[in-house]
């Protein structure tokens, strides 16, 4: 029934679209509250970086990161299948994955 | 870095389910996106009293609010070398005559104005920083930036990151009651009655699951398009589609419960955009849009030729930005329609068949180090940043893992821009989909109710959003001054609360990834590529039957999944819409890239017309309009906006 109490287990991500550095963020929540998806939520403790408790529904937009204040406290991954390839112009070298 | 260590917690916010709040306005806008931004900015300077509603977060959400990288059709900034008019007709013919005339025409007449209300707002449209001096695509005296044509300069390059955060604080700054995190689902008619007056929405809130019921004597839907319809990746389900998740065109569904008249809903695309088969948007070699004119070589560095629409090799770099001899101008270049016309069509590279018989060898790679200076800076860290979701994404992590565009090479991958390949029965509405019908008010057949953005029939672009955004915004807003207050039927508010409760009164049931999942097999097998009365039927009657046995399984365990789990619901009323509308055209069409077994004759003339359908008392009402039923522009322009000409 309608429960009053509710509980959330944050499942492990089949792909994880963020990592946090938790010597850099200060759990400020700003990432959280500019996520249009809504996949961020607070962490139960303090000053502690935010629990990614949807990262299949993330849209790999990056606002999240674009406004931390604390650069390198989050960054962005893009899944491995969708990263693409390049190479030196002038170099007949190995491609490379970004 | 460590994995995530919670393992459970506690709902974080407070939970509120079954409470309920009622809120009064003038003007009530749903969705706040592009459009959603500009209507409540227009109403609120207008002296009404506006709530804007929204799933996500105004600062950024939307389609446009990661960022803006071209602002198409501006025909009336002072650099134009075409006019409205000129640009409207283009447009139309462009597609056959599919087209929504009032919607674009009001785009290329007033999306300029928008642009300087965005500069005044703080958003960048010019190159004020003087780092394009001397660029064949900037007007010294006004520092604008132009992109594709850079003789007839109707679209401009802009710094689109800036705008969202500019709208959002417009809107505090006019008093806007600005809702995130509220989901509108269900729109209020007057008696509770389909087919009457709209007099407001219900709302649920995204953290707490409490209940919000606007009372507005006009409201505006700003919902965007459907989505998902074809289209699910369980994995990934946020990049299922190239617009946000959230996007699932709720309004159309609300719209088709309260009795809105829709339009080509039967025109779907194969899939060109969806996250898990394609790369990141504008992250690959191309020479389309964000890219457009980028040079391209083959594996082995041979350049790939450049033509005219007459199949001329153009010489220089500077050809592809300038019409063909003989050619007044050109529509966007690259390939971009899949039908162009060849009085606007731009320039392209040779088909990739073509490159492949002539002996290129794959892969292509976009070379951005051979292009001229300011070209390469203006594709790589103006376009390929100001962009939507390239920020961060493309410029910032390519850059942080070594891409040098003065030296790299970037990997093209399949057919052009859409950097993926899928199968004709994956589709999805893209381009210039199916919506709601509007007039010269933008009002939709329901008194009431108006409709801006990519929720109306045959739209896209962000110009286009901020300029039928305000405009809808100013037309309700009229409307709401001489309007009679509301009555709110009760009874539709408590079945509409009872209908979202029973979602979470459920012990046990199905998620709604699995429901979304069902629902794109069944467009696949039923509404895919090639349709016909007998396929159309059977899709019909497995929706109806999910409807009624699975989807009444379906279960939330929190705020956030019941927003999931009543988008997936509205998902389902979408798919009903496109089935109706596929049966409804007893004809096949190119320019609707529609394929009837049954009706095999490509546009046949007594088709050549729109087709709508709306719901009413369980039956669907199909009826028609010609395709030029908006009437002059110019004329009904004017005689609809006096009051804007005049004042603004
Ligand atoms: C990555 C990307 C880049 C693009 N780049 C360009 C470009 O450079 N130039 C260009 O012209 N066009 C571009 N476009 C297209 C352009 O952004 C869209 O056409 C435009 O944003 C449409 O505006 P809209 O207001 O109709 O929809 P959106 O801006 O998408 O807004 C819809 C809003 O409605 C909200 N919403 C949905 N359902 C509900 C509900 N039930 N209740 C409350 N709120 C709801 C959503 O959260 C969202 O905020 C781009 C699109 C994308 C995805
Ligand atoms: S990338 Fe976008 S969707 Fe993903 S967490 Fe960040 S803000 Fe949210
Ligand atoms: S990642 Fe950045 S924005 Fe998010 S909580 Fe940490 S410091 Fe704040």
């Amino acid at each position: 029934m309608r429960a009053k109490k509710v509980t959330v287990f944050p499942e492990p991500a089949l792909f994880n679209p963020l990592t946090f550095d938790a010597e850099i963020c200060n759990g400020c929540n700003m990432c959280i509250d500019v996520c249009q998806v809504d996949i961020l939520y607070p962490s139960p403790e303090e000053g502690k970086p935010p629990v990614v408790l949807y990262p299949g529904e993330c849209w790999y937009g990056g606002c999240c990161v674009a406004i931390c204040p604390r650069p390198g406290a989050i960054e962005l991954r893009v899944p491995l299948a969708n990263r693409v390839h390049w190479k030196l112009k002038n170099l007949k070298q190995d491609t490379k994955t970004g | 870095m460590k994995d995530q260590e919670i393992r459970e917690m506690e709902w974080p916010y407070p939970i509120r389910w079954g409470k309920e709040k009622t809120v009064n306005v003038d003007v009530l806008i749903l969705g706040g996106g592009i459009a959603g931004c500009w209507a409540a900015i227009a109403a609120a300077k207008n002296g009404r009293k506006v709530a804007l509603v929204e799933k996500g977060a105004t600062i950024r959400s939307g389609a446009g609010g990661s960022g803006c990288d071209h602002w198409e059709s501006a025909a009336s900034n002072p650099c134009s070398r075409i006019t409205p008019e000129e640009l409207i007709q283009a447009m139309i013919r462009d597609n056959f005559g599919y087209n929504n005339g009032v919607s674009h025409y009001i785009e290329c007449r007033e999306g300029y104005d928008r642009l300087l209300d965005l500069e005044k707002m703080g958003g960048k449209v010019r190159d004020i920083e003087d780092e394009f001096v001397g660029a064949e695509f900037r007007d010294e005296d006004t520092k604008f930036l132009f992109a594709y044509d850079y003789v007839n300069r109707f679209t401009l390059r802009v710094w689109g990151t800036t705008f969202k955060p500019a709208l959002f604080k417009e809107c505090k700054r006019l008093g806007v009651d600005i809702c995130d995190r509220t989901m509108a689902t269900r729109l209020l008619t007057e008696g509770g009655k389909q087919g009457t007056r709209v007099v407001g929405a219900v709302c649920v809130h995204g953290h707490t699951g409490e209940f919000i019921v606007f009372k507005a004597k006009a409201t505006v839907l700003c919902m965007s398009r459907p989505t998902r319809v074809w289209l699910f990746s369980p994995g990934l389900p946020g990049i299922s589609e190239f617009r946000p998740p959230q996007c699932t065109g709720d309004g159309h569904a609300m719209g088709w419960e309260a009795g809105v008249e829709f339009t080509m809903m039967e025109k779907s695309v194969k899939g060109e955009w969806s996250g898990p088969r394609s790369f990141p948007p504008y992250g690959t070699g191309n020479t389309h849009n964000t890219w457009y004119a980028c040079s391209m070589v083959d594996v082995n560095g041979r350049e790939i030729p450049w033509i005219d629409r007459d199949g001329n090799i153009l010489k220089s770099v500077s050809d592809r930005y300038r019409p063909a001899p003989g050619q007044k101008f050109f529509l966007k270049g690259g390939g971009e329609s899949e039908f162009p016309n060849y009085e606007t069509r731009g320039p392209d590279i040779l088909p990739v068949d073509e490159l492949l018989e002539r002996g290129y060898k794959l892969p292509f790679y976009a070379d951005l180090p051979s292009m001229p200076e300011l070209e390469r800076k203006a594709i790589w860290g103006l376009m390929v940043g100001q962009e939507g979701k390239t920020k961060i994404p493309i410029l910032g992590a390519y850059t942080k893992a070594g891409f040098d565009p003065n030296k790299d090479l970037l990997q093209s991958y399949g057919d052009g821009w859409k950097s993926g390949a899928f199968l004709p029965q994956e589709r999805q509405l893209f381009g210039l989909p199916g919506g709601m019908v509007n007039d010269w008010e933008l009002r939709t057949n329901l008194e009431g109710l108006y409709a801006a953005g990519d929720q109306l029939f045959a739209s896209n672009c962000h110009g286009h959003a901020a300029a039928t955004g305000y405009y809808a915004g100013r037309h309700a807003s009229r409307y709401a001054l001489e309007a009679s207050s509301p009555e709110i039927k009760s009874s539709q508010v408590e079945a509409e609360k009872k209908r979202i409760l029973s979602l979470i009164d459920r012990d046990f049931g199905m998620g709604w990834q699995e429901l979304n999942a069902g629902i794109t097999r069944i467009m696949q097998n039923y509404c895919g590529e090639v349709k016909s009365e007998e396929l159309l039927t059977i899709g019909l009657k497995l929706l109806k039957d999910i409807a009624k046995e699975e989807a009444s399984e379906l279960r939330a365990r929190n705020p956030h999944e019941l927003v999931r789990c009543l988008e997936v619901l509205n998902i389902m009323t979408n798919a009903e819409i496109i089935l109706h509308s596929c049966l409804a055209r007893r004809a096949s069409s190119k320019h609707l890239h529609f394929k009837r077994q049954d009706f095999p004759d490509i546009d046949p003339p007594e088709w050549h017309k729109f087709v709508t359908v709306r719901h009413k008392n369980g039956d669907v009402v199909v009826g028609e309009r010609a395709l030029d039923y908006y009437g002059s522009l110019e004329d009904n322009y004017l005689a609809h906006n006096q009051d804007y000409l005049q004042r603004e």
